[in-house]
């Protein structure tokens, strides 16, 4: 009995192995990439990335355990670049010294000092500015202009919100503290919370959905969940019932914006590729596949912004510096919890 | 050494039983179950070694905020579930083992048709439904002229309620897989005493029935509990804080994995105090069937109202937990202008069905082994190690994910050490990254499974048995062939089919161990539900739903046909 079970076990080890056939690893003209990204976002610019290069790119997506994977594995982990949103999780990965600084005349003259890490540990390819929705039947244009302004009571049982642990929500409140201080930053997400009309809940495109639905007035969300709802069939319609509004923080004329990013493996077996693919991933020819593919704002200063994301208008950024922001996340769940954001 | 130690211990204490068989292999069985055991446990103790190390002390922060709401949530989440499947489960098992109702052929393989939809689905799906912007509502409003969620009430679908709901749904068939299995294999002869001892049958259930099929429940409804510990993709998009929502802030948002494991442990404390609870409840019982009598179950023909209310009873579970998510499944995947048809289904199709059956094989193999060896009069040492190897079931995908991460490795990057300095050559990762990581994390994660069914059917396989195999001179292995397996022939199956269609539902470990470009059905279809665009991954969740209705077809056969002594009734 036992020989046979192990013989079987034996031939589904060897016919699952024949099933993989491509384990990537140190091969030339490939470049392997860990994302945290999802991968139809991802796809496009890796395919225009293939066919000027030659290089085959392989891809492992998944949004938890990246770094973890990449610790564990080591010298011998097979990733040359880490790919995500948010600042935090660059920083993550930066402090666990899973990346290496890379030194490249075209990022630092594609990437403005202040999308990169002074060391070029990190280097933001886009950038995305957190709104406000607001719907077009129940608020009027320039009823709401501020972050500040959610916590107005006028607003009571008319707002929704995803999670308040959101990575982009986290983000937001940090940005909050970094201009308030911690005490009016609490004030101010307590007031939020009570005017909520629902507990947080969905992403980003079902607080819209909800705007639409009539279940709140206003809502908060990142700028390219706009275009990607006005490109769906079944989302148009949501899209349609709401305002972008690009709100103001601490006072200041700029909106709070986030990144997304990419670092290089400290391990990278393909240290040539991979350089060519973050070289590329901020060329004017990619960025602007990020613009118009996935309406986000490139970092890259020489590129046009597609039309339909420069129709939503021009905004300041915050210059909060993406430092501050990763240094408060922590701060920012905590707060969240004493606030019982999300109960 | 300590197994040899233990195993000695055992046979010195009871020396007048078959101490002195000759080809005694008793030994050989515990030390292979400590090796396995030990093999498998290797990413808890993973886990509980980072547990060791976190960045900072994160209980004082989490006791005087988010702490006890967690708690209670979790609890009244496990009651819930634990209550729900354990009463729809044995239910509709009692009813379509024992009674005669319209539809009772139809529902003994239907019943099992929800295990194929994965929770995470089953949850977006009737989000869709029931939300406030759903046809359920929209009509209602249309209807009433009500404009406003204020105009009325309506269950919140994202909710404790709808999370427990929603488990129940896709979790009772454990409960009725094994409880129908020990219904049916459960002799005649018990039920008619009771019955001739003046007992109802209704009373027969409960005071005979059920206490002799409570081992195969406990197991069951524990198996639920569990799988509902570890869910996080269901209770986090109904915004229902568990601990596991603790878990993954601790973790991705407070960058503290120490934190995090630390709470993942101490979710796994809940279970095996659980777990130890069932057994201590049930003390040194041990019910074996004395009497061979396996005639078919002639079976209560229910009539009127009461056939009609049990029909009801068995339509309800199918059709809320398969049918109706399968039906606007469907109907998205085939009405839909944004529904992705990718040719790539069949390649990520065969992915998820050559992991699922090595996974199963695997599971089934190895649950044999530790139970089988568990019955060779083990001492505490090999029975603490069997517990150990199953409690990964309990422990959120993604963490134990990286409990299989560090040991993998930690010995590929040795192997590549040494050789570099031995040879001078370099070997990379052998095994992390690889589908061999993946087959081992599910068998680590699903062991909890096919064990339930194994020791469920061995507990079934009489002492006295086994006692005159071996006293015929039969080796601990002959036996197991000879005696065990044929009779055990059954459990094992369900074990293993119950693995299989637990792999091709697995996300959360398969994304973080996969090897480049590999995709399954569930991580396909992940990387749309997860931005709530469910119409374009309809085809994909469709196909995981369609391949796991196979599976437990075979499933609901191979119950029906592990009784013993069962006559071709046409059942």
């Amino acid at each position: 009995m036992t020989r046979s079970l192990t013989g079987a076990m034996l031939g589904s080890a060897i016919a699952l192995a024949a099933m993989v056939g491509s384990t990537a690893a140190k091969a030339d003209g490939e470049v392997n990439i860990y994302s945290l990204r999802q991968p139809f976002l991802i796809e496009p610019l890796l395919e225009a990335f293939t066919a000027k290069t030659g290089i085959k790119t392989n891809v492992v997506f998944a949004k938890e355990g990246v770094v973890e994977r990449m610790k564990a594995e080591g010298v011998n982990s097979p990733a040359d670049v880490i790919l995500t949103v948010d600042i935090g999780r660059l920083n993550d990965a930066v402090e666990a010294g899973v990346v290496q600084a890379v030194e490249s005349p075209v990022l630092t003259a594609n990437v403005p000092a202040s999308f990169r890490d002074p060391e070029g540990r990190w280097f933001a390819l886009t950038q995305r500015a957190r709104l406000i929705y607001a719907s077009k039947e129940r608020v009027k244009p320039g009823e709401i202009t501020s972050y500040e302004e959610l916590a107005d009571p006028k607003w009571a049982g008319r707002i929704c919100t995803r999670s308040g642990k959101h990575d982009y929500n986290i983000a937001l409140l940090a940005g909050m503290i970094a201009h308030h201080g911690e005490a009016k930053a609490e004030a101010w997400l307590a007031g939020l919370k009570a005017n909520l009309a629902r507990k947080p809940q969905g992403n980003d495109r079902g607080q819209v959905k909800a705007i639409k639905e009539g279940e709140c007035d206003l809502a908060l969300g990142n700028n390219y969940y706009y275009g990607a709802m006005l490109a769906d069939p079944e989302q148009k319609a949501w899209a349609d019932a709401v305002n972008p509004v690009f709100p103001t923080i601490g006072g200041t004329k700029g909106t709070h914006v986030n990144v997304s990013g990419i670092a290089m493996s400290k391990s990278a077996p393909n240290r040539e590729n991979a350089l060519e693919l973050m070289e590329f991933l901020s060329s004017d020819e990619a960025q602007e596949i990020y613009a118009t593919v996935n309406y986000e704002y490139p970092v890259n200063p020489h590129v046009k912004w597609s039309p339909l994301v420069e129709s939503w208008g021009r905004f300041t950024p915050d210059d909060l510096p993406l430092s501050a922001i990763a240094e408060l996340r922590s701060t920012a769940v905590r707060m969240v919890d004493r606030v019982g954001y999300d109960g | 050494m300590t197994a040899e130690a233990d195993a000695f211990r055992g046979a010195a204490a009871a020396p007048e039983q078959f101490a002195a068989v000759p080809g005694d292999g008793r030994r050989r069985w515990h030390v292979a179950a400590l090796v396995t055991a030990g093999l498998v446990a290797l990413p808890v103790l993973a886990i509980v070694r980072t547990a060791l190390f976190p960045t900072e002390n994160i209980w004082p922060h989490l006791a005087s905020t988010v702490l006890p709401g967690y708690v209670v949530t979790t609890l009244l989440l496990m009651l819930g579930v634990g209550l729900g499947t354990f009463v729809i489960g044995t239910g509709t098992a009692w009813l379509v083992a024992m009674c005669r109702f319209p539809g009772r052929r139809v529902f003994e393989w239907a019943l099992l048709l929800p295990l194929a939809m994965p929770g995470y689905l089953i949850a977006y799906v009737y989000t869709d439904l029931l939300e406030f912007a759903g046809p359920l509502q929209s009509a209602l409003r249309a209807v009433f002229g009500w404009s406003t969620r204020r105009d009325y009430w309506f269950p919140e679908i994202r909710s404790l309620g709808g999370a427990i709901a929603m488990l129940t749904l896709v979790l009772y068939p454990y409960v009725y897989a094994l409880a129908r299995a020990t219904f049916l294999e459960q002799s005649i002869c018990v039920l008619e005493v009771s019955r001739t001892l003046g007992r109802s049958t209704w009373r027969s259930l409960i005071d005979v029935a059920l206490p002799l099929a409570r081992p195969a429940i406990a197991v069951g409804v524990t198996l639920a509990l569990m799988e509902c510990l570890n869910d996080f993709g269901t209770v986090d998009f109904f915004a229902v804080r568990t601990l596991t929502a603790g878990v993954f802030d601790v973790w991705l948002r407070m960058g503290n994995a120490g934190g995090a494991a630390q709470i993942a442990l101490v979710m796994l404390a809940f279970v095996v105090l659980l777990i130890w609870a069932e057994r201590r409840s049930r003390a040194r019982q041990r019910f074996h069937h004395t009497s061979s009598k396996l005639r078919p179950i002639e079976g209560i023909r229910l009539r009127g109202r009461k056939a009609w209310a049990a029909t009801l009873a068995c339509t309800l579970p199918v059709a809320l937990g398969f049918v109706v998510p399968a039906a606007t499944l469907a109907d998205y995947a085939f009405t839909s202008a944004s529904a992705e048809w990718s040719p790539d289904f069949l390649r990520h199709a065969l992915n998820s069905l050559g992991l699922s059956a090595a996974a199963a094989l695997a599971a089934a193999g190895l649950a044999t082994l530790l139970a089988y060896a568990a019955r060779q009069r083990a001492g505490k040492l090999v029975h603490g190690a069997i517990r150990l190897a199953s409690v990964g079931y309990a422990i959120p995908g993604a963490v134990l994910a990286i409990g299989v991460l560090i040991p993998f490795a930690a010995f590929d990057n040795a192997v590549d050490a040494f050789l570099r300095q031995t040879l001078g050559v370099s070997t990379g990762l052998l095994l992390s990254g690889t589908v061999a990581a993946l087959v081992f994390a599910y068998t680590v994660r699903f062991l909890a499974v096919s064990l339930g069914a194994v020791e469920a059917g061995l507990g079934r396989v009489t002492p006295s048995m086994e006692m005159a195999a071996r006293t015929l001179g039969h080796s601990p292995s002959a036996t197991l062939r000879r005696l065990h397996l044929p009779m055990i022939r059954g459990s094992l199956l369900t074990g293993g089919l119950l693995v299989f269609v637990d792999t091709m539902k697995e996300l959360p470990a398969t994304l973080v161990l996969r090897p480049f470009n590999f995709d399954t059905l569930a991580t396909f279809v992940y990387q749309y539900a997860s931005d709530e665009r469910l119409e374009a991954c309809a085809p994909a969740a469709l196909a995981i739903v369609a391949a796991g209705i196979l599976p437990v077809l075979l499933l609901a056969r191979s119950v029906g046909a592990a009784r013993p002594g069962r006559k071709r009734d046409g059942t």
